[in-house]
């Protein structure tokens, strides 16, 4: 029999005493919620009166000719409301928190769009919200942060260790610790302790149960691969859920492959081969970490993907070879990128890009006849700062220039 | 039994007993070894040593940069078990190592353990390990007469307390408030009966940690805890004067 909150030998719950009782109460109620179908029907309802749900399956036909391969189909996440499928999960498990009576909610950001989500969550639900973010990310992240604020949650900058996500997820548990009677944490993505990977994976079964249906009616068949990018896992998930169990659809998930995977500066946990078996953040998966457990830099130029571990569920879906997992390196991201806004006038975030990639590497060897998903996670605009610095666009730096000249009087 | 014998025997001639905590490598183990002798000479009567980890989540300000600063000096584990070694053949008083499930997991559980018995440690403080996430490192530690620590915080039901106390031994560590290390604790009215909901629960000698900086702290444990717990008040007290001042801090809370 397979353990509680575990995937193979994937998960479990490390978690410090302290949150023993909260665990227990918020295993409850999930499992309440999900053997309510009106939970579920409150859930789909709040989504496509609050958010655009269903999102739409794009045909990029003109990305599908350019290559001459298979049929390129883009599920649009970016219209999401916040622009991301962050949404999904945070108002789900803000559904659930109402139920459980707190009335404060934290988490962690690494790209910004989670932070903003819940901020946003927050906002409509009238909780108290604090986010904690990666001193790193909030300077490449600057207008999630503005945007956070605006909502009325406090953002805090986590100054230690690596200054990225991983850091700002062990700020907010301690901040969970000791809050823990008012406060839930909305965890971002397919990881953490369980219930959080299992429950953020529901959440985000909405993507892929959409674009089962979507796919069915516009190409009349299943696709033959779907692509999602890798941060913590959630995308990915949500996408792969519906179609894992059908026969002859490839999945696939494209992790950071930074400045190459055999640099070292990257954060390929399960393509690579500096990643091991290691329990770290409240979960055992496989960690980017050294020979005595203590976790290593990561790197990607897409802040939501640099992160040391992956989402236990997919470390058990790539050991059994249910998930092929690929790298993106960051120069192949900024050239799919530039090629999909010329070809589509489609801006995927720079995370999201990771998947496509890999897609536009594939899509030219298969029949014309054959679709792909890509699972376009995010909208790009929130990396402006981020993409303009590396295309170094000179009207966008004078602006900038200008502007600053301007702040400075 | 080694460790709860031990603290037993220590508890015929003494109210209350003392537990300091050090983290392995930081300032340096050179300091580490000055300041273990100022804490035993001044009547501590048990020492845990924090191996460091990269990610310590259940540690406040104070321990957590001395866990990052000794790591990026280059703190490895091997030599953190090698010191271990060296306390607890130099010095008579119980010695523990307190860390995160990941470095013994690593480490390999069995062979960690092998790894304790060799170095004479008595016990072990791994407050991310659940008894329920790790039944091998639990019967290892067990044969081999290592004391898993398990922690009761305020917010531990009594169901959940009894569970605790039957994977244990050594002693139980309570959690004076909810929250993570260095931060001051109230020891009021609600603290006295979660003592008391903690002593109805178990049969083991009550260890208190989290917040407890002076004197005054240990006097108001009196009675009502066998061992206070000492953590991030000596990390400043070295970090700002140096470890010479340990010694007399000690004296002083010893009374």
């Amino acid at each position: 029999m397979v353990k509680k909150g575990y995937f193979g030998n994937w998960g479990g719950a490390f978690i410090p005493e302290v949150l023993h009782q909260t665990f227990a109460e918020l295993e409850h109620h999930f499992k309440t919620a999900q053997a309510d179908p009106a939970f579920w029907q409150e859930y789909v309802d709040l989504m496509s009166t609050y958010s655009c749900r269903p999102t739409p399956l794009t045909h990029a036909e003109n990305l599908s000719k350019h290559f001459g391969g298979a049929q390129i189909y883009i599920k649009r996440e970016d219209l999401n409301h916040t622009g991301a499928h962050k949404a999904n999960n945070v108002m789900g498990q803000g559904l659930l928190v109402k139920r459980m009576g707190k009335t404060r909610v934290i988490a962690e950001t690494g790209a910004g769009q989670h932070g903003v989500a819940t901020a946003t969550m927050a906002a409509k639900f009238g909780f108290d919200c604090t986010i904690y973010m990666g001193e790193v990310d909030v300077q490449r992240q600057r207008p999630n942060v503005f945007w956070m604020e605006k909502m009325g949650a406090t953002v805090v900058p986590v100054r230690d260790g690596s200054r990225t996500l991983k850091d700002a997820i062990n700020e907010a548990f301690r901040d969970w610790v000791t809050n823990v009677d008012t406060t839930h944490y909305v965890f971002g993505t397919a990881c953490g302790p369980a219930p959080f990977p299992e429950m953020v994976s529901w959440f985000q079964s909405i993507v892929g149960n959409e674009a089962y249906e979507q796919m069915r009616i516009q190409h009349g068949k299943n696709p033959a691969r779907i692509y999602a990018c890798v941060g913590g896992g959630s995308n990915a998930m949500g996408i792969f859920g519906r179609f894992l169990e059908e026969e002859g659809v490839e999945l696939i998930g494209v992790e950071a492959g930074g400045k190459g995977v055999e640099t070292g500066q990257h954060a390929a946990r399960l393509c690579g081969n500096d990643a091991s078996p290691g329990v770290a953040q409240g979960y055992r998966t496989m960690f980017l970490q050294n020979d005595d457990g203590q976790m290593l830099e990561t790197h990607s130029v897409a802040a939501g993907l640099d992160y040391v571990g992956v989402s236990p569920i997919l470390s058990d879906l790539w050991e059994q070879g249910k998930v092929r997992f690929t790298a993106a390196t960051d120069q192949e991201v900024m050239d799919v990128l530039d090629l999909t806004m010329k070809k589509e006038g489609i801006i995927p975030a720079l995370e999201s890009a990771h998947g496509f990639v890999q897609a536009f590497k594939d899509a030219p060897e298969m029949s014309t006849d054959e679709g792909i998903i890509i699972n376009m996670s995010g909208r790009g605009d929130k990396d402006i700062f981020t993409i303009a610095h590396a295309f170094d666009d000179p009207s966008w730096k004078e602006f900038i220039v200008q502007r600053a000249r301007e702040y400075s009087k | 039994m080694q460790l709860e014998q031990h603290l037993r025997k220590s508890l015929e001639h003494k109210d209350i007993l003392l537990m300091t905590h050090i983290v392995l490598g930081y300032p340096s183990f050179e300091v580490n070894r000055e300041v273990i002798r100022q804490m035993v000479d001044n009547g501590v009567d048990c020492i845990e040593m924090q191996i460091p980890f990269s990610e310590p989540m259940a540690d406040g300000p104070v321990i957590m940069k001395a866990n990052l600063d000794s790591l990026a000096i280059g703190t490895r584990v091997e030599e953190c078990l090698a010191f271990g070694k060296e306390m607890a053949a130099t010095h008579s008083i119980p010695f523990l190592y307190m860390t995160y499930y990941n470095i013994i997991f690593k480490y390999g559980e069995e062979r960690f353990i092998e790894a304790c018995t060799e170095a004479g440690i008595t016990g072990l403080i791994v407050p991310d390990l659940p008894p329920e996430q790790s039944e091998i490192f639990f019967r290892h530690a067990r044969e081999r007469n290592i004391a898993p620590i398990l922690i009761y915080s305020p917010t531990s039901t009594h169901e959940r307390m009894k569970e605790l106390d039957d994977s244990g031994s050594g002693f139980i560590y309570c959690v004076a408030r909810r929250g993570v290390t260095g931060k001051k604790s109230d020891l009021d009215e609600d603290f006295t009966s979660y003592l008391q909901r903690c002593r109805a629960a178990t049969s083991k000698p009550l260890a208190v940690g989290f917040g407890i900086q002076s004197a005054d702290d240990i006097n108001a444990l009196r009675g009502i805890a066998d061992m206070a717990v000492i953590g991030s008040q000596t990390i400043r007290l070295v970090d700002e004067q140096g470890p010479e001042a340990v010694g007399p801090f000690i004296a002083e809370l010893r009374g």
